[in-house]
């Protein structure tokens, strides 16, 4: 997914102006018990740190091309990932790393394929936005927006097919949102009662492009109105109401009812690329959002409150650290892949 | 002057069909709009209606008779003051009766996806080839059309195999849009054969999905036309996903459904998609031209575990060829195949472009001229060493297609030819293709933009210097 260099008008910029933080308010999501918090805090930093090694990574210029961070929306894969059993697929776009380790892959195959080598998930021939495993049911990593979508619903699809009971995830941005196949996938997933729950992550822009200039209706849980598919928005930035959401999503759809949308109120900190200044929106506005409803701060300080010590986050911090700094090591180090595999993996 | 009814053709494929059921008898009134008979083809039984008042004359072909050509007088009809002595005199309407259909009585579904095209007569196929040489000797024949070959091809794989399902428009209950899925859903149920709204890029993408979770897809376009809306998912998700995966999650599954020039359905619903599709790694492309193909390469298809583009003609689907009786009857894809030995010139074809080829082949042939006539069969991978042994022996090389002559499969040919038999060549490889323009409606302009026998003689006698 290419990011073309965004020059902002004036207009843009009043307009995106206009729209401070996440001001939506939700009711309280049901408590999780300490063990939920601490593996969810733990889970959220993994990525955060990720991302952030993977920032400076291309920073360094040892990750090339598409670089696409998932900084300030980690509550939405981990909270979902807590609703899900094995076997349950998940699939994204092209912001894809958090999923990937929610998923359960191996930071260090994620990180290597982001350096193009040879223990990448991709043997370093997918790179950032084309990362699969088969193992942990992850489909990818696509870089065409909104095809995840009726990939999704084809693996949701199969699932029928084969008459079991799990159940499919499609991820996919406000942006996505207006593509056709999202609707043609709405269409088909409700008159055959698939197993998919599509997962909008409303971060507010496409690309650099704010959802109230792109799109005519900005409540995306309404998306499928008129395909009969009930929606909901969560807030997307408290773990708690993810997960919640997404027992009811997935319980809906393993007891053979359809699809169902939950659109994922969040917001992403850094510029859509690596190479997106993102001038289309205010210090000010990134700041109250960080500030205000960080989804690892409230986490974090929820336990606190429950008198977890510090020193306990912070052993979980530095594990967290610990498996960054090595995936980031081995990326640098695992060899380029072999220049014979220029011609293998084009058929089987 | 009494009129005569003529057999209606309902689909460019239609040369012949049944006369079933007469519904007025001799002598009854007839007003215009009555159905007067019914006739069926191999995709559907129809009504015939009267266009012209008065009285049954005469049936000419009595009920149940089978085979009725196309433009056959079958009744004449008596207008007010005529009587049986006029017959004689009988001059033919002027254009076949309507009809319609009486299994669905709802339209063809989709504007400009017309379920049955303008009336045609088209020639029959030239020549029937050759059995492959894999066909053990003595197996017994068959004598099956495409559409037939096809449809035998997918019901014996997905009885075969449990994982491979079909959908797309009007598979099911209509029983295909060109009777290609004809009785499937009786034997495999809703859950396998499954009818798709209309929505190529979406059931497209959900035929991928399937396919990466292990299934293996045989994805029907009602026209490849329709698929430019899918292409996207074709090339970027099902063609890369193996490679970009590393290895690790590929993609099974057959795009299928009729490429290329039908018949005066102008300029959007002909289009030749061979070398747009055979420019992608990752996929195989097959475009088949005789029925013991058609249905070998299909069962090929459905088993191999790569994304497989079958490219098919809605023009040959009717025609009839001897297909081997064999259990299993599969044909390796990537492999030409020689139709017509000759030494004096090589003809380059495939799918519908076979025809001229070989038609060519014949009147060249008059003239003392020996074509050998090489069926690709498949686009990618293609057959390169086959071409080069026959050019190496020939010294001379015409390709046919009905596509566009820019970047297309004879441009591809060509090349391969001068970069491995640069020395052998007696004169430079000439291309027969469609012209250069989309395809125009009107008979004669269809007709001229299209390749010809008459072309594809005259390219050969320029290579041959005479």
């Amino acid at each position: 997914m290419a990011a073309p260099k965004k020059t902002v008008t004036k207009e843009a910029g009043q307009e995106n102006g206009k729209e401070k933080g996440l001001e939506k308010s939700f009711s309280s999501p049901p408590e999780f018990t300490k063990a939920q918090e601490l593996a969810a805090l733990r889970d959220m930093l993994l990525i955060r740190r990720f991302e952030e090694k993977a920032g400076q990574l291309y920073g360094m210029g040892a990750i090339g091309g598409f670089c696409h961070l998932y900084i300030g929306q980690e509550a939405i894969v981990v909270g979902m990932q807590m609703a899900l059993k094995k076997g349950d697929q998940v699939i994204t776009g092209y912001r894809d790393h958090g999923h990937m380790l929610a998923c359960g892959m191996e930071a260090k195959g994620v990180m290597a394929e982001l350096t193009g080598r040879q223990g990448g998930y991709s043997k370093g021939k997918g790179g950032s936005m084309h990362m699969f495993s088969k193992e942990q049911n992850f489909y990818g990593g696509h870089g065409i927006v909104g095809a995840q979508v009726s990939l999704g619903t084809g693996l949701a699809f199969a699932n029928r097919y084969r008459g079991n009971d799990f159940v499919s995830l499609a991820y996919f941005g406000d942006g996505a949102s207006n593509q056709g196949q999202v609707y043609e996938s709405f269409n088909m997933a409700q008159l055959w009662k698939l197993p998919v729950i599509y997962i909008i992550e409303n971060n507010r822009y496409a690309m650099g492009t704010s959802v109230t200039r792109s799109s005519s209706q900005t409540d995306f849980s309404k998306r499928g109105i008129s395909f009969n598919i009930p929606g909901e928005q969560v807030d997307g930035m408290d773990v708690r109401a993810v997960k919640a959401a997404g027992d009811k999503a997935v319980a809906h759809c393993r007891a053979g009812k359809g699809p169902f949308i939950l659109e994922m109120q969040t917001y992403r900190y850094r510029g859509h690329s690596m190479s997106d200044p993102a001038k289309y929106r205010t210090r000010e506005e990134v700041e109250k959002v960080r500030h205000d409803q960080d989804p690892i701060e409230q986490v974090r300080n929820r336990l606190l409150a429950a008198k977890v010590t510090e020193q306990e986050l912070k052993a979980i911090d530095a594990e967290v650290r610990e498996i960054v700094n090595e995936s980031a090591d081995f990326a640098q180090h695992d060899p380029e892949p072999d220049a014979s595999e220029l011609w293998t993996d084009v058929y089987r | 002057m009494p009129i005569q009814v003529l057999m209606p053709a309902l689909s460019p494929t239609m040369e012949k069909g049944n006369l079933a059921k007469w519904l007025k008898k001799e002598g009854e009134t007839i007003k215009s709009g009555d159905v007067i008979a019914e006739i069926e083809t191999d995709k559907a039984t129809m009504e015939v209606e009267a266009t012209d008042e008065g009285t049954l004359g005469k049936i000419l072909i009595p009920e149940g008779t089978n085979d009725v050509a196309v433009n056959t007088p079958i009744a004449t009809i008596l207008a007010d003051g005529e009587s049986a002595a006029d017959l004689g005199k009988a001059a033919p309407a002027p254009a076949p009766s309507v009809a319609k259909e009486v299994e669905e009585s709802r339209s063809p579904v989709g504007e400009g996806k017309p379920m049955i095209s303008a009336p045609q007569a088209t020639a029959a196929p030239a020549a029937v080839a050759e059995p492959d040489p894999e066909v053990p000797e003595g197996t017994e024949m068959i004598s099956q059309t495409i559409r037939e070959a096809l449809r035998d091809a997918m019901a014996e794989e997905m009885r075969r195999d449990p994982d491979v399902f079909i959908m797309g428009e009007e598979v099911a209950e209509y029983q295909g849009a060109y009777k290609v899925t004809q009785g499937l859903l009786q034997e495999f149920g809703a859950r396998r054969v499954i009818d798709t709204p209309i929505t190529e890029h979406g059931f497209a993408g959900v035929g991928v999905g399937a396919a990466m979770s292990g299934l293996k897809p045989i994805v029907e376009f009602m026209t490849f036309n329709f698929a430019m809306q899918a292409i996207d998912q074709i090339i970027n998700s099902a063609a890369k996903t193996l490679y970009m995966s590393g290895g690790q999650m590929g993609c099974s599954i057959v795009f299928r459904g009729p490429n290329g020039a039908a018949s005066r359905v102008a300029a959007q619903h002909s289009q030749d998609y061979s070398a747009w599709y055979s420019q992608i790694p990752g996929l195989k492309v097959v475009a088949p031209f005789s029925a013991a193909d058609y249905k070998g390469l299909l069962k090929a298809a459905i088993r191999d575990p790569n994304p497989v583009i079958f490219l098919e003609n809605e023009m040959l689907y009717g025609h009839t060829g001897e297909v081997p009786k064999l259990d299993d009857y599969v044909i390796p894809i990537g492999k030409a195949r020689i139709v017509r030995s000759g030494g004096h010139v090589t003809l380059i074809s495939w799918s519908n472009g076979m025809s001229y080829a070989l038609k060519a082949a014949d009147e060249l042939a008059k003239e003392g001229i020996e074509a050998e006539v090489i069926d690709l069969r498949t686009l990618r991978p293609m057959d390169t060493d086959t071409i080069i042994a026959s050019v190496k022996k020939t010294g001379r090389a015409v390709t046919v297609e009905e596509g566009w002559q820019q970047s297309g499969v004879g441009a591809e040919i060509a090349a391969r030819i001068m970069e491995q038999a640069f020395d052998y060549l007696d004169a430079p490889v000439a291309r027969v293709s469609g012209k250069d323009v989309p395809m125009p409606y009107a008979a004669n302009l269809e007709k001229l933009a299209l390749p010809n026998v008459a072309e594809v003689v005259a390219a050969a006698k320029a290579v041959s210097y005479r």
